[in-house]
This record gives structure tokens, C-alpha cells and sequence, in this order.
């Protein structure tokens, strides 16, 4: 195998330059049609959206905490519009606006951040694994899920979701191993938002570039411009292409930026300057696709979009401000098939007390 | 025909690979050479290296793996090449092996099995003869079983790789070369029994993996000293059969726990606090304990020194205040 074949972009592939001119570094890569690139705009504003009202139902005490994924969305949208139903998605927590994208309710999304249970949909129907919270472990899991997919003939991909800071773990690199030693077709797609919680990527790794990583275990890899959703949605395209012909896994690095802090609870301006959020704020993935777009998005369907966006805003007030039920005696039903007798034994000492 | 633990296992793994297609056996040197306890020896040549193979070595990633391709239908069986070297997936072992069905309210469940070679009494240089039963146990959502005997391995294997949940699954390496005739007809008790290995009405013996050998030897050189001695191989360490024990012990009177675990927050202190707070008007004496020392694994020349033995063993039984109620000769 060509080692060049390898090798990500010298620079990140970029379709899209901030004033919202086509650039001329794609690559080589197919442009997306107009269409898809209208529904990418579509779920961004609504994905924006969410996490807005998400991030405001964290202050009002409906959920426990919220990583919000501001600035992102270019890549939290395309992570979801690359995949096709029979796809597997290994979100993290900060992915939640992949999940809306994908099709959730956000209800099915918010369920864990509000602290009702671990995990507010069916994973096997959904094709979404569990928002994961250890840091890289799930990575794995879409290994492996991607393998087994493999192994019964199905043409289904793995895509994980995965931030900087998590790529210093060491289950980044064994699945990143696994991966490419089993050929299993799954995609590693690495948003570098520049910050894992307040630790700066100078300080998290000494490589050029994160999609330099994959060259060692074989992998072919690829960096974009985190913040274009043309490009992001291309080389996502084309990596879950290769991997779906079963020409193995692909590392896919977007250079991002995570506009908002690490969540709620935490105070970003210890750690960086206004300035340089500022800057970010400039390099807007919405307001970028949308200039690009033109007249192919007409001011109606901007409004359409916006208005769909504000609907389903209420809907997830509505949502979040009703009270879930929750049974306690569910604690004890799924911790093994069937409860043992010890679980037996303190889901009625729970019983008695609930009578009592 | 004697059948060895080893031997045993690898019968185990056959017939599950046989009578299940999503049946896969995978972790470090279990391909063409058999693991280096055999436990594999010759399934990757009579089942294909699709069903049994070599991975990268990397124990986490093993693990991790086994959890995906448990998500997307098959039934891994995994191994650790020994105890020290599975803390490297005790992550994926705690944070998703034992909690993913929990976590999805049983949308997904992981039928997968970890055999993990563990325990000492082998020579073994460092690393290579922990007891790391308690990491496990002390985690909801797995089960932890033992076998101390050659036909328990057959048949507690068979079991783990059928559970609905996934399975710790320690083998006591010392005893992989002890044998004994081995029925493959699967009448044993269930996985999560404990069973009464020895009848005896004096003193109850608790025991497990590979400190049943060793009770039952005590067993025997207790006749000389007048004790007629009980031996309860736990079998399955989680979960705990409480029934089989206390229903020994309130027999008895009197009960002694043996690991080769260190003592302190170990496993024989769970078994020594349920069986007081069951059995106690029924106990002559506290119920006592015989661990490993409470230091690291020593070095192989000296690890005699940490092992419970006989001697040890009934140097204990001594003292279970057998004066405040002695044993009645021929009661």
C-alpha cells in the first residue's frame, strides 16, 4: 500500500473560504448537490437551535448539564447526513446535535442530560449507540460493531464521533489498530474544537495534525476544515463510501472550534481570550454555507427553515418542562436478564419503603 | 479417561462453537498456538481461523472490540492471557461490559465471556498470579464464576458462553493440569449454585477456584485430628448463592473461609458478613478466615509463605473455640 494514499491533505480540505467563496483546496473531492447542501443548512439552523434552547433549559434547572456543540454544527450535521439508516452512529455527549440531525426526539436526546435514565432511546432501532461519556472507549465498540457488520454481509458503517482530547486515550489508538488490522468499515471522525475542557491542543499533542495519526496503523486519513460544511459533508461522504466498499477504516480530523464552554458548569474565559472566541465567532459555519449557497436558498426558505427551527425549540421547552415519571423499581430490572435473588431481595426492601 | 481443567475448557469452547454459530474465540496467541495454557489448542485449525483467532495485542482493545461485535449479534469469548493483564480493559470491563444493558434499559444486551487465567501457585513471575476476583465482583451487571474442578469447567464454561449477561470467567491456572473423569452431558448444577463438594458435619470449609483443591485435601487430614469437615465450592462468586451456604454452615456451626486473595476488602470478608447476619444463633464461633497475605504477589521463591495450605488451613479450624462447644464423638 502506497504510503501517499495514506497521507491527509497537506492542508485541510476546504470547499468553502470564510467570506463564502468557492476555495480552491477540495481535494479533488465530489461537491455534494445543491440539495443535500440545502438539507445540511436546514438541520443547522435547527440543530443551532436546540442547542441554544438547550444550553437555556441547563440555566433554568430542567437539565443537570449540557456540552454544547456551538460552532460545530457543520460537522455535527454532515456526521449524520453521511450515514444511511442501517448505519451505526458512536456519538459522544457533545454530539447531541448529531443526534437531532439524525432524526431523534428531544426527548430521546435530552433524556440523559436531564438525568431521567442513562440513555433516552433504543439504540438497535435508532442505530445510535449510547451517548458515551469515557473518554475514546467507544471507539471500540464502532470497531468492533463495524467488524460484526462485516462478518454478516451487511453494508452498514460505523462512524464515532470524537473530540481532541479524547485521541490522547489509549482506546483511540487500539481501535484505531483494531480497526485497520480487521479491515472493519468504520469511519473515526475527529472534531478538534481546540479545547479539551481547558487544556489547549498545543498542550494536548505534538502532531502536525490529528489525521497524521492514522498513517501508523495503516489507516488512510483526511483533514477538513471543521467549520465549511461543503467540505465536511464531501470527505465524510467519501470516507463512508470507502469504507462501506470494504476498503477499510478512514481518520477523518475536522479543524473546528467549540465556541461555547466546556458546558455549563464550566468558566471559559479562565483559560482563553475574547479575541480569540471572537475570531471563531467570524468563521461562523452557518453564515458561511448559507453566503455559499446564494440563490439557491431563497430568503423563503431561510425563513421556512428558521421558523421550523423556533417549532421544534417549543417543542423541546414543552418536552423538558414536563416531569417525566420515573419507577424506582425499574433500578432493578436491567442489571442482569433476570434479577438475581440478592436484586430480589433489595428491589422489596425498595418496595416496602415506597409503601411506608 | 481423565480429562484435564485445560482440557476440559477447550472440550467447553469446542462444543459452544459447534452448537452456535455467533460463537467466536478471540485475544492474544489463542490462534495457531493454542494459548499459552493450550486452553485453544487446535480450534483455529479444526474451526478456521474465522471462528478463532489472533488479535493485536492490546487488552482493552480486545475487550472493546468483543463489546461491538456483542452489539451487532455475536457471542465473543474473549481471553486475557493472565490476571495482571487484563487491568488495561478493566475500563471497558466496568464502564461498558457490565453496564451497557443497564444503561439502554435492555435494548442491548452483551453476551460475552472474559476467561481470564488468574491465581498464583505456579512459579509465576510477577503479574502473572493475581487474584483479582473482588474488581469484578464488586461491579453490578457481571457475573463472576470459577470453576475448581475439571468437570465444573466444562460445564460452568458451556453456561457463561449461553448467559444472557456477560460472564468473568476465572480460571484457577494452577489446576488447569489436574484431572478427573468429565462428563460432557451437561447435568451439572446451575451457574450460579454453589455445591457441597464434601458432606461433613464438624466445621463447614468455604471455598473457591483454586482453594477447592486444597479444602478437600484439608478435609482429609482433618479426619486424624477428629473433624468432620464440610467443603462448599462457591463455584460462582457473583452472584452468591446464599442458600447452598447458609443451609451448610446452620448444619455445621461453624464455617472458615479460604482464598488466596489478599485478606483485607476481600472476598472472604463478603462471604463472612452474609453468613453472620444468617447464621448467626446458629454459629458456635466467629466465622474465620485463611487468605493470601495482605501484600503485593511475591516473588516464586517465596510465595509458599503466601498461599494457604493445609497446615494453615487447619490451624484455623483449631480455632473455632471448640472447647465452648466440643464435638461430640459419634453425634
Amino acid at each position: 500500500m502506497a504510503v501517499e494514499t495514506l497521507l491527509p491533505s497537506a492542508s485541510p480540505v476546504r470547499f468553502v473560504a470564510e467570506d463564502g467563496t468557492r476555495a480552491d483546496q477540495d481535494g479533488g473531492y465530489a461537491e455534494p448537490t445543491k440539495d443535500r447542501l440545502k438539507a445540511a443548512y436546514r438541520l443547522m439552523v435547527l440543530g443551532r437551535r436546540f442547542d441554544v434552547q438547550a444550553t437555556a433549559l441547563t440555566k433554568q434547572g430542567r437539565l443537570a448539564v449540557y456540552p454544547s456543540s456551538a460552532g460545530q454544527e457543520a460537522c455535527q450535521v454532515a456526521a449524520a447526513l453521511a450515514l444511511q439508516d442501517h448505519d451505526w452512529l458512536f456519538p459522544t455527549y457533545r454530539d447531541s446535535v448529531a443526534l437531532v440531525a439524525r432524526g431523534l426526539k428531544p426527548g430521546e436526546v435530552l433524556t440523559l442530560l436531564r438525568g431521567d435514565a442513562h440513555c433516552g432511546y433504543n439504540p438497535t432501532e435508532t442505530r445510535v449507540a449510547p451517548q458515551c461519556t469515557p473518554l475514546a472507549t467507544q471507539t471500540l465498540h464502532a470497531a468492533g460493531l463495524a467488524h460484526a457488520m462485516q462478518r454478516r454481509g451487511e453494508d452498514a458503517v460505523a462512524l464515532a464521533l470524537i473530540g481532541d482530547g479524547a485521541t490522547s486515550e489509549g482506546d483511540f489508538h487500539e481501535a484505531l489498530n483494531f480497526a485497520a488490522v480487521f479491515k472493519a468499515p468504520v469511519v473515526f471522525f475527529v472534531q478538534n474544537n481546540r479545547y479539551a475542557i481547558s487544556v489547549p491542543f498545543e498542550k494536548q499533542s505534538a502532531a502536525p495534525a490529528l489525521a497524521y495519526k492514522g498513517i501508523g496503523y495503516g489507516m488512510r486519513s483526511e483533514q477538513v476544515d471543521g467549520n465549511d460544511a461543503v467540505a465536511v459533508l464531501a470527505v465524510l461522504d467519501d470516507a463512508v463510501k470507502h469504507a462501506r466498499e470494504g476498503k477499510g477504516p478512514v481518520l477523518v480530523e475536522a479543524h473546528t472550534y467549540r465556541i461555547d464552554a466546556h458546558t455549563n458548569a464550566d468558566d471559559a474565559t479562565r483559560y482563553r481570550d475574547a479575541d480569540e472566541v471572537a475570531k471563531w465567532r467570524e468563521a461562523d459555519p452557518l453564515k458561511r454555507l448559507e453566503t455559499y449557497l446564494g440563490d439557491v436558498l431563497t430568503q423563503d426558505e431561510i425563513m421556512q427553515y428558521r421558523e421550523e427551527a423556533e417549532e421544534f425549540a417549543q417543542t423541546v421547552r414543552d418536552t423538558l418542562n414536563a416531569d417525566a415519571e420515573l419507577d424506582p423499581m425499574s433500578l432493578f430490572d436491567h442489571v442482569y436478564a433476570e434479577p438475581t435473588r440478592q436484586l430480589q431481595r433489595q428491589r422489596a426492601m425498595v418496595a416496602a419503603e415506597l409503601e411506608a | 479417561m481423565t480429562t484435564t481443567m485445560a482440557q476440559a475448557l477447550n472440550a467447553a469452547l469446542r462444543d459452544a462453537l459447534k452448537d452456535d454459530d455467533r460463537v467466536l474465540v478471540f485475544g492474544e496467541d489463542v490462534g495457531t498456538l493454542g494459548g499459552v495454557f493450550r486452553v485453544t489448542d487446535g480450534i483455529t485449525a479444526d474451526f478456521g481461523e474465522d471462528r478463532c483467532f489472533d488479535t493485536p495485542l492490546a487488552e482493552s482493545g480486545i475487550v472493546g472490540f468483543a463489546v461491538g461485535m456483542a452489539m451487532g449479534g455475536f457471542r465473543p469469548v474473549v481471553e486475557m492471557q493472565f490476571d495482571a493483564f487484563a487491568y488495561p480493559a478493566f475500563e471497558q470491563i466496568t464502564s461498558h461490559v457490565a453496564k451497557l444493558r443497564n444503561r439502554t434499559r435492555g435494548a442491548l444486551s452483551l453476551p460475552m465471556v472474559i476467561r481470564i487465567p488468574y491465581a498464583g501457585g505456579i512459579g509465576g513471575v510477577e503479574h502473572h498470579c493475581d487474584s483479582s476476583e473482588v474488581y469484578y465482583t464488586h461491579t453490578p451487571g457481571l457475573r463472576v464464576v470459577t470453576p475448581g474442578t475439571a468437570q465444573d469447567a466444562y460445564d460452568l464454561l458451556r453456561d457463561a458462553i449461553e448467559s444472557p449477561d456477560p460472564v468473568v470467567f476465572l480460571e484457577p491456572k494452577a489446576r488447569y493440569w489436574s484431572g478427573e473423569e468429565v462428563s460432557f452431558t451437561r447435568n451439572g448444577p446451575a451457574m450460579d449454585k454453589a455445591v457441597v463438594r464434601r458432606e461433613g458435619k464438624d466445621v463447614t470449609l468455604i471455598a473457591y477456584g483454586p482453594m477447592v483443591a486444597t479444602a478437600m485435601e484439608t478435609a482429609e487430614a482433618a479426619t486424624a485430628e477428629g473433624w468432620d469437615v464440610e467443603v462448599v465450592d462457591l463455584r460462582s462468586l457473583s452472584p452468591f448463592d446464599d442458600e447452598t451456604v447458609t443451609a451448610s454452615v446452620r448444619r455445621t456451626g461453624r464455617a472458615v473461609v479460604v482464598h488466596e486473595a489478599a485478606g483485607f476488602g476481600g472476598y472472604g470478608a463478603e462471604v463472612v458478613a452474609r453468613v453472620t447476619e444468617q447464621c448467626f444463633h446458629q454459629l458456635h464461633a466467629p466465622v474465620l478466615r485463611v487468605t493470601g497475605l495482605d501484600i503485593p504477589y511475591p516473588a516464586p521463591k517465596l510465595e509458599r509463605h503466601m498461599l494457604p495450605d493445609v497446615d494453615r488451613i487447619l490451624d484455623t479450624i483449631a480455632r473455632l473455640q471448640w472447647a465452648d462447644t466440643p464435638v461430640v464423638a459419634g453425634a
